[in-house]
């Protein structure tokens, strides 16, 4: 493969980057007053970075002798990102300026992250993967310490670099051991390790340290008890871009190594993925009941909502693997729209409000911001006609005809326990006397956001199935 | 297309929906007026639909199919028994909102579009030709109710909307894996292809026990009727209209159109289970309901006693039996839905649903009292009323399925005349001697306008009930021949098994 093919496989990620690096320095001379300015160029960048997609970065294959892969998987899961980024970009300076701490490194972190995360999931081998991985991570770090006078802001930074620092040496050894067993970092020499040898000890033990890593980032049980405090710690944008983006960056990149590593290894690792999807269903279930803050229960909705997807991992087809797929895709529509309802709550004084009991009678002080959010939380709790209802019955599908279907009726109950916080929140808007004022927000970018993501995950978001089934299923193809 | 040569069953779906859109950017009084007239467009449609529907013609009429959602599709068609049913939503439909023009008055054009979505969704139900979207519609419905009964119920609606929300969803669900399942195996969503297809026995009980939750909770049958009370209960007048007219025969449907075509066997080898839950069921309600002190309890009670004679004549395997379950799912929601709004008048004037607080209402509310005394005779089962056929063809059914069932299903008639006329002479007769009911009015206009077209029909259905059964008698052959092949027959010795003479009962159909 001839250099300018090599280098036009990883355009999104050269955009990104020299585009982050201009703004830093435009950062570093105009300050904090040309921040709007900054975040518009960011969101300008995601725009460049996903019509790059359409060329060379989803179909160019191996790149860079094995260490990149530029397939549909990676394109169709790298669209998803820069979405989410470029809305948590855009969800941001109305939030700042309220509290009046927005910074012009905010939209450049976003940016570094983002091309962390699209090496993540175009990685073919373990070490772009580390790479990657960390590059997001240590963006993301920073983001949630970026209220520095904010001693919650600085805590959730800590405790997030502090176990995503012990996360990233789990991964490591796991990294290492099986770069000792196999003696490839190479996804794919991996895979033909496993399949010509079959599966020692030391190979199944650095898959487990692998897995554990990569379960942290996307906040799976055992490895989920970072998530509720660095949400609620984190400045509500920044909470919402980490629900979002790293969370669907973490997830392909699992699905990647579970299926081009560890292809033969399914057996071995389903076991842990459905150990580690039904604990997350029934914890983030049970765990988010008796939350008082609604970014924590957000925290575990979104544990919740992990679990979910890893059921069409653990069906281990391609199916499952366009499941998986879907679910991000849909969860990425409520996760961020309900984050943009939150981000909406403020009271008289312009301080955020984050106290469920803030809520109540909402529906009749702010009939639409309710309505959107009611919807938000159907959609989450999977009730048909919401669009959320999809997402489910195609990881709840993948699993049937793969044959577990003990797993969906599993999932399925758990959904039920789910449902009840999310009808809390419906309840504590519709049923309950009114608590006093919320400000009221009259930002179009945010009202326009809000507006487009009910419209994604009501009853018209089944119209684009087709598409939705087309594109995740050439994706999930390209892994097998 | 189909014989009007236009999309008849999406429009049905459509007026309602975009009328609960514009009700939401309608101030109260626009939004009764919104209501209404979508309701009463529906309504004229469905009489279309029936005028037009080809009784004897083919098994699925109006058929639309579009393929809009990939793996399933937009495909809407019904038979006689979904005609029935539409007709009776959309006959109630405009009760309910006339029910609500003064009882409610908080939040009006919320209530509304709750109630239209409500519509949507049931009538969507009784359509749905897709197994997947047959689902969305179940399910959604959930939604609307809740709210409904959530912001506009009594004082202890917050628990009541949570139970029938999550009791409903945990049943549902279940049923959701099975369809998956059947999916898989039949490489088809549609329905009328399931219900022609053989699935493997064994694999038939599993499913069949999933769709049995997710029915017997809707139905509800005992001991999974525990929603119901409280829901009714708390709910306002018009959702305990539609839960009672029309929720409630949700179940029944599923078990006609899911359970007994297409898990044949099962349904044969678990006829047991139907039975003897139906028994205890029809026994217990009907106890419970006679101890009732609160009106809307006790009718809800006898509700879940009525639905077990569905239930029995469902899985009687027989004409008698399924026409009947049938007709009592028809009479009982007109009856019940009536009963309610008969409820509902009295609340609204003394707002207490104790009966103990009334007393002789018969002397200063004659009109009143005339035709709550009609709807509760029909509700006794009085022959010429409505819920006569279809009670008496039910324990026939089920007394050539299996005596025992069919002597318990007998009781139920007799605690239910018993109850209903108790119910009867606590409120209607007596002394009056309660300031507050003696100043209390008779029936308003508004009021003689929802309760005698409701009892209009409740005599036409006991009358001549040939109306309503002729449309559905093809479909009930239809579910027969896929039953029979599973159903050993059952242990009455009933004279028409004997001698091939043909009896009234079966002689009327062929």
């Amino acid at each position: 493969m001839t250099g300018s093919v090599t280098l036009a496989a990883s355009v999104p990620e050269l955009i990104l980057s020299i585009g982050a690096m201009l703004l830093l320095l435009v950062a570093g001379w105009r300050g904090d007053e040309a921040s709007r300015g900054i975040s518009w160029a960011a969101v300008a960048l995601f725009v460049a970075a996903s019509v790059s997609l359409i060329g060379a970065p989803s179909h160019a294959g191996i790149a860079y002798g094995g260490l990149y892969r530029a397939d549909a998987f990676a394109g169709f899961a790298k669209l998803l990102i820069y979405i989410a980024s470029a809305v948590s970009i855009m969800l941001a300076p109305g939030w700042f300026s309220r509290t009046g701490a927005m910074r012009a490194e905010y939209p450049v972190l976003i940016l570094l992250s983002a091309t962390g995360m699209g090496i993540m999931v175009s990685a073919g081998d373990l070490l772009t993967l580390y790479v990657g991985l960390e590059l997001q991570s240590l963006a993301a770090y920073v983001l949630a310490s970026c209220m520095r006078r904010d001693l919650r802001s600085a805590e959730a930074g800590l405790k997030y670099f502090v176990l995503g620092a012990l996360a990233s040496g789990i991964l490591l050894y796991g990294i290492s051991l099986l770069y000792g067993f196999t003696g490839t970092t190479q996804f794919s020499g991996i895979h033909a390790a496993i399949a010509d040898r079959g599966l020692s000890t030391g190979i199944l033990f650095g898959l487990v340290f692998v897995f554990a890593g990569l379960a942290f980032k996307i906040s799976a049980v055992p490895f989920h008890m970072w998530t509720p405090d660095v949400y609620e710690g984190a400045p509500t944008p920044v909470t919402a871009f980490f629900a979002s983006a790293p969370k669907v960056a973490a997830m392909a990149l699992m699905v990647r190594v579970a299926v081009e590593a560890m292809g033969p290894a399914t057996d071995a690792w389903r076991q842990i993925i459905i150990f580690s999807s039904l604990a997350s269903i029934v914890l983030g279930a049970v765990a988010a009941i008796g939350q008082t803050n609604i970014k924590r229960l957000l925290a575990y909705s979104s544990i919740n909502n992990v679990g979910f997807a890893l059921i069409g991992l653990a069906a281990g087809t391609p199916e499952g693997v366009a499941s998986v797929m879907t679910y991000m895709t849909v969860y990425i529509a409520m996760t961020l729209g309900s984050f943009l309802c939150i981000i909406r709550m403020r009271d008289l004084d312009g301080a955020p409000v984050e106290s469920i009991a803030a809520l109540s009678g909402l529906s009749r002080s702010r009939p639409g911001l309710a309505a959107a959010l009611a919807m938000f939380m159907f959609s989450l709790a999977g009730i048909p006609p919401l669009f959320g209802f999809y997402p489910k019955l195609a990881v709840f599908g993948a699993a049937t005809n793969a044959g577990y279907f003990w797993l969906a009726v599993a999932g399925a109950v758990g959904s039920v326990v789910g449902a009840y916080y999310y009808l809390k929140i419906v309840k504590t808007m519709y049923f309950d006397e009114p608590a006093p004022l919320l400000a009221s927000s009259d930002d179009k970018i945010e009202g326009g956001l809000i507006a487009l993501s009910a419209l994604a995950i009501s009853p018209l978001g089944y119209l684009a199935i087709p598409v939705l089934s087309a594109a995740t299923l050439t994706a999930a193809k390209a892994l097998f | 297309m189909n014989q009007l040569g236009f999309p008849i069953l999406t429009i049905l779906l459509a007026v309602p929906t975009f009328a609960a859109i514009a009700c939401l950017f309608a101030d109260a009084k626009a939004a009764r007026w919104i209501a209404l007239g979508a309701t009463l467009v529906d309504f004229a449609l469905g009489i279309l639909l029936w005028v037009s529907y080809q009784v004897g013609g083919p098994q699925w009429q109006f058929v639309e199919h579009i393929g809009l959602f990939g793996s399933f599709g937009w495909s809407l068609g019904i038979d006689g028994i979904a005609l029935m049913l539409i007709a009776l939503s959309v006959f109630l439909m405009p009760i309910c909102v006339l029910a609500s023009w003064q009882a409610i008055e908080k939040r009006v054009p919320e209530y509304m579009a709750a109630l239209l979505l409500t519509e949507v969704f049931m009538l969507g139900v009784f359509m749905a030709q897709d197994l997947y979207l047959f689902y969305i519609f179940f399910e959604a419905g959930l939604i609307p109710m809740y709210l409904i009964i959530g912001i506009w119920g009594g004082a202890d609606r917050i628990y009541a909307s949570y139970k029938f929300f999550l009791y409903t969803l945990l049943g549902s669900i279940l049923m959701l894996i099975a369809m998956l399942w059947m999916v898989n195996f039949a490489h088809t969503t549609s329905i009328p292809v399931l219900m022609n297809t053989d699935f493997p026995p064994h694999v038939q009980t599993w499913l069949f026990l999933a769709f049995f939750a997710s029915f017997a909770v809707k139905m509800p049958m005992w001991p999974v009727h525990t929603w119901l009370p409280d829901a009714h209960v708390q709910a306002p007048t018009a959702g305990s209209v539609i839960l009672a007219g029309v929720l409630l025969k949700m179940g029944g449907y599923g078990f006609i159109r899911f359970s007994l075509p297409m898990f044949p066997e099962a349904s044969a080898q678990l006829f047991w289970l139907v039975m003897t839950l139906s028994s205890i069921g029809i026994v217990y309600t009907s106890l419970v309901a006679l101890v009732q002190s609160d009106m809307k309890k006790l009718i809800a009670y006898s509700s879940v006693a009525h639905m077990a004679f569905v239930t029995f004549g469902l899985f009687a395997f027989n004409r008698q039996g399924l026409e009947g379950a049938l007709m009592v799912m028809l009479g009982h929601g007109i009856v019940s839905g009536a009963l309610f709004l008969c409820v509902g008048v009295v609340y609204d004037r003394l707002h207490t649903r104790e009966i103990s607080r009334y007393g002789g209402v018969s002397t200063n509310m004659p009109r009143y009292a005339m035709l709550f005394l009609l709807f509760t005779m029909a509700s006794v089962g009085l022959p010429g009323l409505s819920n006569f056929p279809g009670e008496f063809l039910a324990m026939m059914g089920t007394y050539r399925a299996s005596s025992i069932a069919g002597v318990i299903a007998v009781t139920g008639i007799i605690t239910g005349a018993a109850y209903m006329l108790y119910l009867y002479r606590r409120v209607a007769y007596g002394p009056l001697d309660k300031p507050d009911v003696a100043a209390m009015k008779d029936l308003s206009p508004r009021e003689l306008l929802l309760l005698v077209p409701l009892a209009l029909v409740t005599i036409w259905m006991g009358v001549y009930p040939e109306s309503f059964m002729a449309p559905m008698r093809k479909d009930v052959g239809v579910v027969l021949a896929r039953t029979d092949r599973a159903w050993k027959g059952g242990d009455a010795k009933v004279a028409l098994n004997a001698h091939p003479t043909p009896a009234h009962a079966e002689g009327a159909h062929e």
